[in-house]
């Protein structure tokens, strides 16, 4: 799989930088320039093409077909909602135990980092052909139908976002004082259930949220694993569409890149506004 | 259980803290990975051999990783010279200070948009239709007639680096502001140029961090499937694609040899991470 980061937070304190001579600057003016236009040029052709779909004027048809398109919306759909249950199956499992691991059993740390860090070493490919003979047959048989193909999915996608959940949800108990929040809560009477529910969860909801929306951005759109699964999801939909259609494909990409925008931007802000605080 | 025999029943409280987890990690990552594991080494006819990883040797496999290991040390040292010097550039260039603030969110949004719309952007601007093919056609060269493809070792590259870059990019500002302005003043006392400055201090501390993350991107890049199987419809002689291909119909005619293929790009793989992991260590020495 494509390893991924979510934008690191400014440091507040990092030292202004003394300015340097003007040859320097004009290097560094050149360099962001050329990396700019890099970047810049196959989003604005992206752009220009999907505006093209009508013949002789600029318009936003091929946006319009994009989204009449029955197949856009199930497959989008289907992809949202499968993003929005792994990101749960993965809070689920990595939010106990980060919160272990930190508070009872410090120990154990190299062995859940190793393991959340798999899905770095283990390409999507690899995972997917792994998955596809360990679930086609009894005892494991998943793979018999659609529905059971998809909770599969689901689970595979939980497993994949492991690594930023883990690191995310981590950060954030380091950022916050687990031992004397909990020993407050039990000292209050309260379980082990209702103080992960009560306690740990909301203080931690800026790191909960920055993993949430980095899984989203990534499973969304994700083709390997759903197209050997024969899914009809976002990623499969997307690379058909590549093939078959000349202009919706550019509004698909346009679409996607800010929908990845998103994500991040808001990743970014949440983490600001932390800070503030 | 065994263990609930055992008086150390705090013991086992703690471990079920953590059992899901150990679970569901068995299940959808070490599980599918270690049955690949087993069958690589399953021969034909059934029974245990090496024989499998004998033949990762031959033509179409040799072809398929050269290709993947050229594409992913050309983007990794691409990736790594380019992204270094924009992240220097903004970070200590000069440059006005809302650029490293959009440099930084351009970056992760670039570097998790890989995949099918990626392959789409370069499609329409230097497929053969594309916006910057066509623009080069009206000053009278026709780049698809001068050698160059899309659905090329050099079109790959290209469009690999739009999430190589940025991934250096976010890896490398957070190590250059661990660069102390204590040491560029004792450098400078001492009558140091800066151009001595960055050979003999900055670049010998930054180089663990910036050799680590280029493999870092290496592996990035070997691992990749999705956005070159949009580019070129899973048939260019590519080691992820191979395996694809090998899921969708035994191409290998080797059922064995897929699983060999699978699993030394696994190798591969933890290879980098664990010296990436061991550079990183080693960098934060003196830049955490």
């Amino acid at each position: 799989m494509t390893i991924s980061t979510a934008p690191a937070p400014l440091k507040a304190e990092a030292p202004a930088a003394e300015a340097p001579p003007k040859g320097n600057r004009f290097g560094s003016w050149l360099i962001f320039v050329m990396g700019a236009l890099y970047f810049l040029i196959p989003l604005a052709a992206t752009f220009y093409w999907s505006l093209r779909a009508e013949k002789g004027r600029l318009g936003f048809e091929a946006y319009r077909r994009l989204f009449a398109d029955a197949g856009f919306l199930t497959s989008f759909s289907e992809s949202i909602v499968n993003a929005v249950a792994a990101i749960f199956l993965s809070l689920l499992i990595i939010v106990p135990t980060a919160y272990w691991v930190r508070l009872r059993m410090p120990k154990l740390r190299p062995v859940v980092e190793f393991i959340t860090l798999l899905p770095f070493v283990i390409p999507a490919v690899v995972l997917v052909f792994g998955i596809i003979r360990l679930y086609s047959r009894p005892p494991l048989l998943l793979t018999a139908t659609y529905d059971s193909s998809r909770v599969l999915l689901v689970c595979v996608y939980a497993a994949i976002s492991f690594p930023y959940m883990f690191r995310s949800v981590d950060n954030g108990l380091r950022a916050i004082d687990v031992r004397t929040l909990t020993e407050a809560a039990q000292s209050l009477g309260a379980n082990w259930f209702i103080i992960i529910r009560e306690v740990i969860f909301p203080n931690l909801r800026v790191a909960l949220l920055s993993g949430a929306l980095l899984t989203f951005a990534i499973v969304l759109g994700e083709l390997t694993i759903a197209l050997f699964m024969a899914q009809h999801t976002l990623g499969p939909y997307m690379a058909n569409l590549t093939r078959s259609k000349v202009y919706e494909p550019s509004a698909m990409a346009i679409v996607a890149f800010a929908i990845t925008w998103a994500a991040m931007g808001m990743i970014a802000y949440i983490s600001r506004e932390r800070k503030r605080q | 259980m065994r263990g609930a025999k055992r008086p150390s029943q705090f013991h086992l409280g703690n471990w079920l803290g953590v059992l899901p987890f150990f679970v569901f990690s068995g299940l959808f990552l070490i599980g599918p990975t270690l049955i690949l594991a087993y069958r690589s080494f399953e021969g034909l006819e059934g029974g245990l051999t090496l024989n499998n990883y004998r033949l990762l040797a031959s033509p179409a496999v040799i072809n398929a990783y050269g290709m993947s290991i050229r594409v992913s040390l050309t983007t990794a040292i691409l990736g790594g010279l380019f992204g270094f010097l924009i992240a220097w550039a903004v970070s200590m260039g000069g440059l006005p200070r809302p650029f490293r603030s959009s440099s930084t969110t351009f970056s992760g949004v670039a570097s998790n948009f890989a995949g099918v719309p990626l392959a789409a952007a370069f499609i329409f601007t230097l497929g053969r239709v594309g916006v910057i093919t066509a623009l080069f056609q009206v000053f009278g060269i026709d780049l698809y007639r001068s050698g160059f493809s899309l659905y090329s070792f050099t079109g790959l590259t290209l469009v690999y680096l739009f999430f190589q870059i940025p991934l250096m990019v976010l890896v490398m500002l957070p190590a250059l502001d661990g660069l102390k302005p204590d040491w560029r003043e004792a450098a400078e006392n001492l009558g140091a140029t800066p151009g001595q400055y960055w050979r003999q201090v900055a670049l010998p501390v930054l180089m663990p961090s910036i050799l680590g993350t280029m493999i870092l991107l290496f592996g990035n890049s070997f691992g990749a499937h999705a956005t070159a199987y949009a580019l070129t419809g899973g048939l260019f002689n590519l080691a992820t694609l191979l395996i694809g291909q090998q899921i969708s119909g035994d191409v290998l005619h080797n059922p064995g040899l897929g699983y060999a293929v699978a699993m030394g790009m696994v190798i591969i793989m933890a290879f980098s991470i664990l010296i990436y992991s061991i550079l990183q260590r080693r960098s934060e020495r003196w830049l955490g």
